[in-house]
């Protein structure tokens, strides 16, 4: 009994230890040397794996990070400024920096601004509805509100507003990574400048009909109609195919605009409140 | 035993209710709004400008390009306007409006009634009149018929199919072109027999319309080649693969086209378009529409000029109802509902069904319980609720591996599933998705 007992263990010990050597030096031989700094790189990384950089994940990014020559075409839009500070130091090299990046949905069209013309009940998905039709409203270009902007978000940052049912991206859980950027068929969200204490202008339409059709879909519809453009001072507006656009670049958050759009259309963030205005009081002191 | 497709296929209620009203022709609208782009392919340029006076028959659009079509007017009058029009889908596309004023036609349109018989043009010359007629498919796809006449080099045709089967609830236009315009569809049949140069041709008819099938075996003895097969009634059997497969016994292989199995499937509404374009010189610029739906007062089959609003056609065959909630354009299974009733008429549109509230919203959705009933019903032999599920999951390619692009989006899927998926939606989205993986790759 005992004996049977003994030469199974010792055969399968045998057994194990030659594996374990075949096993190691298999190991040994085909060892795969990879760049410490690779992982090093990773390890500053967010880890989201979001994709907003461009390359597959966070390991892809930092394999490709640290191969490349020329770091200036890299950005991890999560980390930011200081992750790609981090990840530069690690290969001795470093990061220009960028201007942090934010998420703008381009549509005011609320029920009360936007009637509905149509109701939709397919499939909750915007992608699947705009290939049946143009949406429930008489705005082709507008928002359908049915969220792929929210699926796709993985930092919880946009949300569906119950009472607008239009998208509100929540600016410091944005990371600006681009995922709901390629979501929107309707390619109503763009990536902005955040700006200077998170303030920004920007048209918040992309509706590209004539100023008649435009008005009679949506109040707050871009008309086109150049007033904009007029009073820009610093040549920051275009205007194309009756719809302006403010380059972020070129902005300076001067305001004329939004007080000039009869729509309605461009909107101001962050801003402190105006003072109101008041009939026959000088409007300002400096011109005295 | 009669004759149908092997695989699939489902029975939805007939409803056709307008199967016993003759082709009555609409009285002409105020304006038209003809849109460029009513076929598969390149939109056709624009050859008039607000202002001009047209004729009936006039080409008012050139064909862009081998798949693309001519469109000619409709009416005689002023051009409105060049402009973007509605859609179906709600879209904006460019359009010709124009004002009706009188309704003179062309003087090389043959207007006489009688029938004539006789074919001396050839092969050439028939699919040259047919391309500058701007004839597309007439069932509902409107791919341009020329295109489908040139066979590839290296490829022939040994049969032709008419298809007679109109499928679809409720619609009752091929029914009735069948049963008043015979002889003209048999000539037309000819003609396109000697466009392929084949020497026989098959009309497919369902079971459901007996007095066709009598009519037209009985007229069909008097033309060489010509054979009327009744078919067991089964949606999709007007599906160019069904058909083929019911009529002939031979299966279209996965991403090829019916001429490979050596067989041209026309509907019955084009072969008469084609004699009416060889024959009579007549551009397509009017078809017959159904215009039907439980509530209606008198479903009807109107001849509709291209471009008349379907309001107006709603309008005589008695009003909208009060309780509608849903307009279709083309029949209830493939079909879609219009935004906006004034949407034009196009050369695709077979009928216009009136839904009441009750018919039209969709049923609760609940959850797939795996009992493959979308999988015994579907005609291409896929399986519906995996596409969907990758299709929500975004496993284009796996949907790819899985032939989504053999679905020929008949609807049979959500049709027949107890859980009430809105499957063919979310296949429809995969397969766009696929064709734009296959674009990419071939670039």
């Amino acid at each position: 009994m005992s004996s049977i007992l003994i030469t199974s263990i010792l055969v399968l010990s045998l057994l194990g230890l030659t594996l374990a050597v075949v096993l190691y030096l298999t190991a040994q031989k085909f060892k795969i040397i990879e760049d410490p700094r690779i992982e090093q790189v990773e390890a500053v990384l967010p880890g989201a794996n979001c994709g907003g950089c461009g390359y597959p994940g966070c390991h892809g990014f930092a394999e490709a990070f640290v191969k490349a020559d020329d770091i200036t075409s890299f950005f991890c839009p999560v980390g930011g400024n200081v992750t790609m500070a981090n990840a530069a130091k690690v290969i001795g090299k470093t990061a220009e920096t960028k201007d942090p990046m934010v998420a703008v949905v381009r549509c005011s069209g609320s029920p009360e601004h936007r009637k509905r013309i149509a109701e939709y009940e397919g499939a909750p998905s915007c992608k699947l509805a705009t290939a049946l039709y143009s949406g429930d409203t008489a705005c082709q270009y507008g928002c359908l509100g049915l969220g792929d902007c929210v699926a796709v978000c993985q930092f919880d940052a946009i949300y569906i507003d119950p009472v607008t049912l239009l998208p509100v991206v929540n600016e410091d859980k944005c990371t600006g990574c681009g995922a709901c950027v390629k979501a929107c068929p309707k390619s109503i969200i763009e990536l902005r400048k955040k700006g200077p204490k998170g303030k920004r202008i920007y048209v918040s339409c992309i509706n590209k009909d004539k100023g008649g059709p435009a008005r009679k879909a949506c109040d707050v519809a871009c008309i086109g109609c150049g007033k904009c453009v007029k009073v820009c001072p610093h040549e920051a507006i275009t205007l194309e195919n009756n719809l302006a656009y403010i380059d972020y670049n070129k902005c300076k958050l001067c305001r004329k605009c939004v007080e000039e759009c009869p729509t309605g259309a461009i909107l101001e963030i962050n801003f402190p409140l105006r003072k109101q205005k008041v009939e026959g009081q000088i409007e300002s002191t400096e011109t005295l | 035993m009669l004759k149908t497709f092997a695989k699939g296929g489902v029975h939805p209620p007939e409803n056709k209710l307008s199967a016993n009203r003759p082709i009555e022709t609409l009285p002409l609208p105020a304006r038209v709004s003809i849109p460029v782009s009513q076929h598969i392919g390149a939109p056709a340029t624009i050859l008039v400008a607000k202002g001009d006076k047209v004729k009936v028959g006039q080409l008012i659009a050139q064909s862009a390009g081998f798949v693309s079509a001519n469109i000619h007017s409709s009416v005689s009058g002023t051009v409105e306007s060049v402009d973007v029009v509605l859609d179906s889908s709600g879209y904006k596309r460019p359009a010709i409006t124009i004002v009706v004023e009188g309704d003179e036609w062309d003087s090389s349109i043959d207007r006489t009634p009688d029938i004539k018989t006789e074919i001396n043009l050839s092969a050439q010359e028939i699919i040259k009149k047919i391309t500058d007629a701007g004839i597309v498919g007439m069932g509902g796809a409107t791919f341009p018929s020329h295109v489908k006449l040139s066979v590839p080099t290296g490829k022939k045709a040994d049969v032709l199919i008419i298809n007679g089967v109109e499928c679809e609830p409720y619609l009752t236009s091929d029914h009735r072109l069948m049963l008043e315009k015979g002889h003209e569809l048999m000539v037309g049949i000819q003609m396109l027999m000697r466009a392929l140069n084949v020497d026989r041709a098959m009309i497919g008819v369902e079971n459901n319309k007996p007095d066709a099938i009598k009519y037209l075996t009985e007229i069909s003895s008097s033309y060489k080649g010509i054979s009327v097969h009744a078919l067991k009634v089964k949606y999709p059997q007007g599906g160019e693969k069904q058909l083929i497969k019911a009529l002939i016994n031979r299966e279209v292989p996965s991403g090829g086209l019916p001429i490979d199995v050596g067989a041209v499937v026309h509907n019955v509404g084009t072969a008469f378009a084609v004699y009416e374009a060889v024959q009579k010189n007549k551009p397509l610029f009017e078809r017959v529409v159904t215009v039907t739906g439980k509530n209606l007062a008198k479903p009807s089959n109107f001849l509709v000029r291209i471009g008349t609003p379907v309001s107006e056609l709603i309008s005589a065959a008695g009003g909208i109802p009060t309780d509608t909630a849903k307009v279709v354009n083309g029949g209830p299974m493939m079909g879609k509902a219009v935004v906006d009733v004034n949407v034009p008429v196009t050369k695709g549109t077979s009928g216009v069904i009136v839904f009441p509230a009750t018919e039209s919203k969709r049923k609760t959705e609940s959850v797939c319980i795996r009992c493959a009933k979308c999988v015994s019903v579907c005609p291409m032999g896929l399986e519906p609720y995996l596409l969907t599920r990758m299709s929500q999951r975004m496993m284009f390619e796996n949907m790819e591996h899985e032939r989504v692009l053999d679905c020929i989006e008949c609807g049979s899927c959500s049709f027949t599933c107890p859980a009430n998926l809105p499957l063919l939606d979310y296949i429809r989205l995969g397969k766009s998705e696929v064709n734009k993986i296959v674009r990419a790759r071939k670039n």
